[in-house]
């Protein structure tokens, strides 16, 4: 199978070697900005309860999604404004899809 | 009806799901790149060796007209044979037959091949080509996958259990494999996994092939769920075959001893590390400088490659290695290489094959994706299975053994029997750069040339740790070795220690970070 040269960096020294394609494909990590909210589970959504602009408390419900024949009702993890909601109901949504975004 | 009459019918009733169905399922899997069960059976046992059980097994199914239905030996063939003599317990499913499905009738001639693999101590080989459970047999069919798995978890370290993936092994099928030992799998023909692309694709909306979603190349490269990957079936077999040679039938004996042979002469241990610690070389050059014959039966090749793991012989008795490989990655262990390495060392634990650990790593792999994967739990894997092993131990530091990574890899301190190093080992708490530079930071950032001053303190570094002495210093080594050396070194610590027997307290089982 494939090889990939690369360079792994481990206490100060850098190694030159080849990489699986696991490594290849891993992905960067991105802190948590707090405004975000995406699905933590892939499936359907059912309900919007906001549109951009709404001001919501924590707490409050933003949406139903559906998935593994079970509703999720996704709350608002702040209080804040919306800045905007992406899916519409019907939309079938990937894991880690953007949701909603705060301002 | 006359006795000889009695015989005539018996060969009729025989030879009409033996011949006439044989030749049906041969056009239908020819259509599909496959061999029948029958044919897969006879290209892995030694020609006329087979003998079959349960030919006349049917099911007693009535619901959904199944009651018409006649499912030639239930969809499974069973039997014992030999393997270059080795005996096995065998079955494969036949996809010719309602897709393989398995129904009690099926489950229960599976279970009991199980139970005569472990009543006479002998190999378990299943054939799997299945299109998962027999709906119309609702929970019964469940019921059976069930009395499988347990039997795959009771016979784990009893008999060595091979798994060969030939066609379809979908949904709580796979679990059986999961338990098993060996998973063999073929390009283009093998196909596992929990939930198929059409389930994905209604619930999810995600939408991937079956290639994509569970073929070979997918589980011998990225998953690991297969430990060989071949592209056919009669490179598969051959696999088989050479796997079944390194392993003992039970875990009551040995593995068969072969002859004797040198390595061959164009492996040459001298001439394999490079001078430079930071550039690589495959490991598996050492290996088969060191093995009989230069032969080494890789497992796992495809799959967390920063780890070597497979059979060699040493003056004719199998040897299970374990290797960092300096070539991918560095060496490093990380979830994937420690989950690798611990399974291994624990199945050459159950079955009496000592154990040989080449060291050459710079230590764990730093990433918050192997944080988040959960590395301590996975590291602490192969910590678990080296302290727990108590065949035979021979563990030889052959350039880098740095921080947790020189303690993982069979040290003294998880209780190896002999630690050898070479004279380019380098047993350290950390690599000399990432040492000098917090041993020295006060130096190296008020010197009036920081650069100069780091080089100066590297080497210091170097001269002082970079080296087997002060491990060695500490009896932490037994011998410093030249290379030409080791596979004497080898061959003395196993006639040595060929007796090693452990009392251990009484427990009923220990807990590892599973």
């Amino acid at each position: 199978m494939d090889e990939l040269k690369g360079k792994i960096i481990l206490d100060d020294t850098v190694y030159e070697t080849n990489l699986t394609k696991k490594f290849a494909l891993r992905q960067t990590y991105k802190p948590e900005t707090g405004k975000e909210v995406r699905a933590f589970i892939p499936g359907v959504i059912r309900d919007v309860a906001v549109t951009t602009g709404s001001h919501v408390k924590k707490g409050d419900m933003l949406l139903i999604l559906e998935a593994m024949k079970m509703k999720n009702r996704i709350f608002s993890p702040i209080d804040g404004k919306v800045l905007s909601v992406f899916p519409q109901v019907g939309d079938k949504v990937a894991k880690n899809q953007l949701l909603v975004e705060f301002e | 009806m006359s006795v000889t009459q009695r015989i005539l019918d018996f060969f009729k009733k025989k030879t009409s799901i033996t011949e006439e169905l044989e030749a049906k399922a041969a056009v239908k899997q020819e259509k599909m790149g496959k061999m029948t069960a029958r044919q897969r059976i006879e290209a892995l046992l030694d020609d006329g060796s087979f003998h079959e059980y349960d030919l006349f097994v049917e099911h007693t199914v009535e619901d959904f007209g199944m009651d018409k239905k006649f499912l030639p030996r239930d969809g499974v063939i069973t039997g014992t044979g030999t393997i270059l003599g080795f005996p096995v317990c065998i079955y494969a499913q036949d996809f010719t037959v309602a897709g393989g499905s398995l129904g009690l009738a099926h489950a229960r001639k599976i279970t009991k091949i199980m139970d005569h693999a472990m009543n006479l101590g002998i190999p378990l080989i299943g054939i799997n080509d299945s299109g998962g459970a027999r709906i119309q047999e609702g929970v019964n069919s469940l019921a059976g996958y069930g009395e499988i798995f347990y039997r795959n978890t009771k016979a784990s370290g009893v008999i060595p259990q091979i798994s060969v993936i030939l066609g379809p092994c979908a949904g709580g099928a796979v679990y059986s494999p999961a338990l098993t030992d060996f998973v063999f799998v073929v390009d283009k023909i093998s196909k596992m996994f929990i939930t198929g692309p059409e389930v994905i694709k209604t619930v999810l909306g995600e939408e991937i092939s079956m290639e994509d979603l569970g073929g070979a190349r997918v589980q011998a490269e990225i998953s690991g769920n297969a430990h060989f990957f071949a592209n056919t079936e009669l490179e598969c077999f051959e696999q088989i075959k050479k796997l079944v040679t390194y392993i003992p039938w039970n875990n009551r004996k040995k593995a068969d001893d072969f002859k004797p042979m040198l390595p061959k002469p164009e492996f040459q241990l001298s001439n394999i590390i490079p001078k430079d610690n930071k550039e690589s070389y495959d490991v598996r050059d050492v290996i088969r400088a060191i093995g009989d014959n230069s032969d080494f039966l890789e497992i796992h090749e495809h799959w967390a490659s920063n780890i070597v793991i497979g059979f060699m012989r040493m003056n004719g008795a199998t040897v299970g290695v374990v290797a960092n490989q300096p070539l991918v990655l560095a060496g490093v262990l990380d979830v994937d290489s420690s989950d690798k390495a611990a399974r291994f060392i624990r199945f050459c634990d159950s079955f009496n094959i000592p154990l040989l650990t080449l060291v050459d790593l710079p230590g764990y792999l730093p990433g918050v994706d192997q944080e988040y994967a959960g590395v301590i739990r996975h590291g602490a894997k192969i910590l678990y299975a080296y302290s727990e092993a108590t065949v035979l131990k021979m563990t030889i530091i052959l350039r880098k053994a740095y921080g947790g990574g020189y303690i993982a890899m069979c040290s003294r301190h998880l209780g190896a029997d002999f630690v050898f190093a070479w004279p380019s080992a380098e047993i350290a708490v950390m690599g000399p750069e990432g040492a000098a530079n917090i041993i020295f930071k006060k130096e190296i950032e008020s010197a009036e040339n920081p650069d100069e001053m780091r080089q100066l303190k590297v080497q210091e570094y170097t001269d002082k740790f970079a080296n087997p002495y002060k491990a060695a210093s500490s009896g932490y080594v037994d011998a410093v070795i030249g290379p030409e050396e080791t596979r004497e070194y080898i061959l003395h610590s196993m006639q040595i220690g060929s007796n090693k027997e452990v009392v251990e307290l009484k427990k009923k089982h220990g807990i590892p970070p599973f």
